[in-house]
């Protein structure tokens, strides 16, 4: 008798579903892996590499001290009510340590919280993000989720009925977005960023991608904007921000604002402001334009992405639509309490004057400074080997040269039956160790081939890996070289 | 003006249709009434923190040390925390290559998927393989994956118990598949009824419903009655004739009031039952930190266990998993405890042992004193708690009371409720929330409020059920 839960008879959606980041080659490393340790010296290297994932804590990065001196504190209350504590914990780490826990019912942190998350968490965010901003943020327009990715799944369940709903989404993109419409079954409607102008958004080529789509029949609901990008690592202009919060509002979409990776900008020359602030200093109240805004706590400086913290901030939605949303959240009760207390620390860190300020600083211009370095170095690594070409990470953890591919490394790609990226991603792993995402996982214009790469391994770590990547392509390219 | 897309009326309707009464309307008044300044006792979730149970203190000592790894270097950290605690964060360190603060595995960390398997071996005397065991975000998420799995349109039906949790019921709704309810006997103690069961099928595949799955909840919520073995024997042997997916919650297996019953996981009777049902009846089996004597709900710790599953779809789970990138890590850690716990000899046991204990034999007493206090009342009988963290009387309504509740617009358990709230500040969830037979009435309360309070408790509501039912029982002077 055929089996109830079979591959046949899954959901559909489940199977249409990809999620490259941790496809494919990562399970291929992973096998690796398990080879280096029971068979040492029997590969042409000694440890894998993981750059596949924006994971910085996996690969060196610390933590900040100030916000696990805080978690565990609130992990462990107990602490506080013993004297030996204060030589252990900072001053102030204390004071938040006991500032959070009385904005706790009962001061359990066990305890499933309301919905939304703990009411004291969300106003101490709503102050983090008015202050960012200089627009006033409001706590019941946050949600806290167990990182950012439940709640991007959340707004597409809210607005994916059938397959003729269509989010647009920037291609290359986290595949997040591409797995989540194909799960809820909607229609993805790309919009392409510009390589040759470091990926640039071209609001004309929005309303291309839109006006095809409606013209095939897709009902076009919302617009996905990741800033700074990913892969991509460009930061938007603010006047660009501006012609996308127009075009949402002239087009009636709901826009999408993933902004994870607000902290992580290595040029001078531009900031990150967020989406709310552009509409709010373009005029468009509370009621003019939905927005929903996406943070987490995976990713900035303190990278704790073990921790599934993040929130969305949804504004310019009526009440039925408020109500159901917060049903939705209910159903899975609240999420994770630590999480929700590093999420309120992220948008509220110790400030001057603060006991532990000096070195919170520290920590964090050590950590973004170093990645600010490490994202040129392999860029400018990246643009030295032959057919490759790299654009600058203005932001965010990644980088995504685009690789001129030989013929006959196509033709050969095609005979083991991979996609090129796919087969040089493969070919790369098993020479050096080293893990990276084939560019086809985000979406590429057709004919052109990336990979991503992060720039997280350790600093002293980069030359070996610049090094071993050099020798492989120089390979490569021999074998292949037309 | 055009329709925008976060118009109410614009919204996915499968979401409009999710019900989820345990936060619903009885919750958000309950809410409401406590902004105003009224003192309220929430009874509406099984979550005992809320309600002033203290967590165990080795797990809270453990995370803290993972959560801050500068302590271990520190040479006064013995001096606040035991060796043992220190031990096993290094263990868990050691397991978590960039600690708490990365990404794991997204099916969780091996070695703490080797300590659930090892458990789920030492309860049930059968091996258990860890790449077959998923950590998840609580039990709920991985609940709602599974059933996102399996459920491919509305002619997907899954076999729900009546009355349920009613994450059940949202999840079937959410995923826009069919639930297929089979009724719980009330007079024979919550008791299974494989006639009504049998008759719910055949009633579902008769409307062209295709039956996948079956979900029985053990011990049972709201209802509380622990399956026995033969019970789940038979549950087993109906599944493997009409070709159904097992899906046993069994996230309440330490809350066990009585002695009859021990609980008995579904995969243990599998596996005594053999060939050929133990390598043909696909079994999913979900578990997690947050009730049992742990209650830790706000860590968000839970697992699922595959059973009998083609390797093809456990690798589709692994890619739905891995969108998700990984359970949290710290939620992780406090499974690894409660499956690994302190043993017999080790310094922090019999706090350890001692703390659970207390917590246990107060919940027996409190499911005593409950059911009793329930039964001395006017028109409520209530069975025995016999585990979960509920209470389910059943209130006979009189006709007066039924009328008065259809003339306020409420379901006339919403409208007891309501009064029971305004009156006395518990906060319950009525009955229709979970599923009942129609006509019939019942509201849900935890056992869970401190041993302490329960006098007070049962004799505010012994009050108002008494001035409730004089009255909508008296008759109106002509």
């Amino acid at each position: 008798m055929a089996a109830s839960v079979a591959v046949e008879n899954l959901n559909p959606k489940v199977l249409k579903c990809e999620y490259a980041v941790r496809g494919e080659i990562v399970i291929h490393a992973q096998r690796l892996q398990q080879q280096l340790q029971t068979q040492p010296g029997s590969l042409p290297f000694d440890e894998i590499l993981y750059c596949n994932i924006g994971n910085p804590q996996s690969l060196g990065q610390q933590p900040v001290t100030f916000f696990r001196e805080v978690l565990a504190l609130c992990d462990h209350p107990c602490l506080l009510e013993k004297e030996e504590t204060k030589s252990l914990f900072s001053a102030d780490a204390i004071s938040r340590a006991k500032q959070i826990l009385s904005s706790i019912p009962g001061r359990a942190t066990g305890a499933y919280s309301h919905s939304q998350g703990i009411k004291g968490l969300r106003d101490a965010i709503a102050a983090g993000i008015a202050s960012r901003d200089g627009f006033p943020a409001n706590a019941d327009d946050i949600f806290l989720t167990d990182g950012a990715s439940p709640g991007v799944h959340m707004m597409m369940q809210l607005l994916i009925r059938n397959e003729k709903d269509g989010i647009l989404c920037p291609i290359p993109q986290y595949p997040l977005y591409s797995a989540s419409i194909a799960l809820h079954g909607g229609a993805l409607v790309p919009y392409y960023l510009d390589e040759k102008t470091g990926w640039g958004l071209e609001i004309s080529d929005l309303k291309k991608q839109l006006e095809d789509a409606r013209s095939k029949g897709i009902d076009v609901r919302a617009l996905v904007v990741i800033n700074p990008g990913n892969p991509t690592g460009q930061v938007l202009a603010e006047d660009n921000q501006c012609d996308i919060v127009k075009f949402c509002k002239n087009e009636g979409l709901v826009l999408l604002a993933d902004e994870v990776y607000q902290e992580n900008i290595y040029v001078d020359n531009k900031k990150f402001s967020s989406f709310k602030k552009i509409a709010r200093s373009m005029g468009y109240g509370e009621d003019d334009l939905p927005l929903v805004s996406f943070q987490s706590v995976s990713k900035g400086y303190y990278g704790e992405c073990g921790k599934r913290g993040g929130y969305m901030e949804i504004t310019g939605f009526s009440a039925p639509v408020r109500e159901q949303i917060y049903k939705i959240s209910s159903v899975n009760l609240c999420s994770n309490i630590t999480g929700q207390i590093l999420a309120s620390l992220v948008m509220n860190p110790p400030k001057v004057g603060d006991e532990s300020y000096a070195s919170y600083k520290a920590e964090k211009d050590g950590i973004l400074q170093s990645l600010a370095r490490r994202a040129k170095a392999l860029e400018d690594a990246f643009n030295n080997l032959e057919g490759f070409s790299c654009n600058k990470a203005e932001g965010a953890m990644y980088l995504f040269p685009q690789i001129l591919l030989p013929q006959k490394a196509i033709e050969a790609a095609k005979a083991a039956k991979k996609a090129p990226d796919a087969f040089y991603a493969l070919r790369l792993l098993e020479s050096t160790g080293i893990v990276v995402v084939p560019g086809s996982g985000f979406g590429q214009v057709p004919g052109t081939w990336h990979i991503r790469c992060t720039i997280l391994p350790q600093e002293d770590k980069i030359p070996a890996v610049i090094t071993r990547f050099k020798a492989f392509h120089e390979a490569f390219m021999a074998e292949y070289r037309d | 003006m055009a329709r925008k897309p976060l118009d109410y009326e614009e919204l996915n309707e499968n979401v409009k249709k999710v019900q989820y009464a345990v936060r619903g309307e009885l919750y958000l008044r309950a809410s409401e009434l406590q902004k105003e300044g009224k003192k309220i006792i929430f009874t509406n979730v099984g979550n005992p923190h809320a309600l002033g149970q203290k967590p165990l203190t080795f797990p809270r000592q453990v995370v803290a040390l993972c959560q801050a790894p500068f302590l271990l270097d520190d040479p006064n950290v013995g001096l606040i925390f035991p060796a043992d605690a220190i031990a096993r964060a290094k263990h868990y360190l050691a397991m978590a290559p960039g600690g708490l603060g990365a990404y794991s595995d997204s099916r969780g960390i091996p070695g703490i998927r080797k300590e659930v398997a090892d458990f789920i071996q030492r309860r049930d005397g059968y091996p258990s393989d860890p790449e077959l065991i998923y950590l998840t975000d609580g039990a709920s998420k991985g609940i709602m994956q599974i059933l996102n799995t399996i459920i491919r349109n509305e002619r997907d039906g899954i076999l729900v118990p009546v009355p349920q949790y009613p994450l059940y019921s949202a999840t079937i709704s959410l995923f826009g598949g069919s639930l297929v309810p089979y009724y719980l006997e009330e007079e024979a103690n919550w008791g299974l009824d494989f006639v009504n069961i049998r008759q719910s099928v055949a009633e579902a595949r008769s409307k062209g419903i295709t039956v996948r799955a079956m979900v029985i909840i053990n011990p049972g919520n709201p209802t509380g009655q622990c399956l026995s073995e033969a019970n789940i024997k038979e549950l087993l042997q109906f599944c493997y004739h009409e070709n159904l997916v097992l899906l046993a919650d069994e996230v309440y297996q330490q809350n066990i009031y009585q002695d009859e019953r021990p609980f008995i996981s579904a995969r243990k009777v599998l596996f005594d039952i053999g060939l050929p049902l133990s390598r043909e009846v696909q079994l999913v089996s979900f578990h997690t930190v947050s009730k049992g004597y742990w209650g830790e709900c706000g860590q968000r710790g839970g697992y699922f266990e595959m059973t009998n599953l083609p390797p093809k779809t456990v690798d589709e789970m692994y890619k739905v998993a891995s969108i998700q990138l990984s359970p949290n890590v710290p939620g992780q850690i406090f499974m690894g405890v409660m499956v690994n716990p302190p043993k017999p000899g080790d310094i922090s046991y019999l706090k350890f042992a001692t703390e659970s204990k207390s917590i246990l034999e107060s919940l027996r007493r409190r499911a005593r004193m409950m059911t009793d206090g329930f039964n001395s009342c006017r028109n409520v009988t209530c069975n025995f708690t016999e585990g979960a963290m509920y209470s389910f009387p059943q209130i006979q309504l009189p006709p007066r009371a039924i009328e008065a509740a259809k003339r306020a617009g409420k379901a006339p358990d919403v409208f007891y409720c309501l009064k029971l709230l305004e009156a006395t500040g518990i906060s319950t969830v009525p009955g229709s929330g979970f599923g009942q037979k129609e006509g019939v009435f019942h509201l849900r309360t935890t056992i869970l409020p401190a041993e302490e309070d329960f006098p007070a408790i049962l004799s505010s509501f012994k009050n108002f059920n008494d001035s409730f039912m004089r009255e909508y029982e008296g008759y109106s002077r002509m």
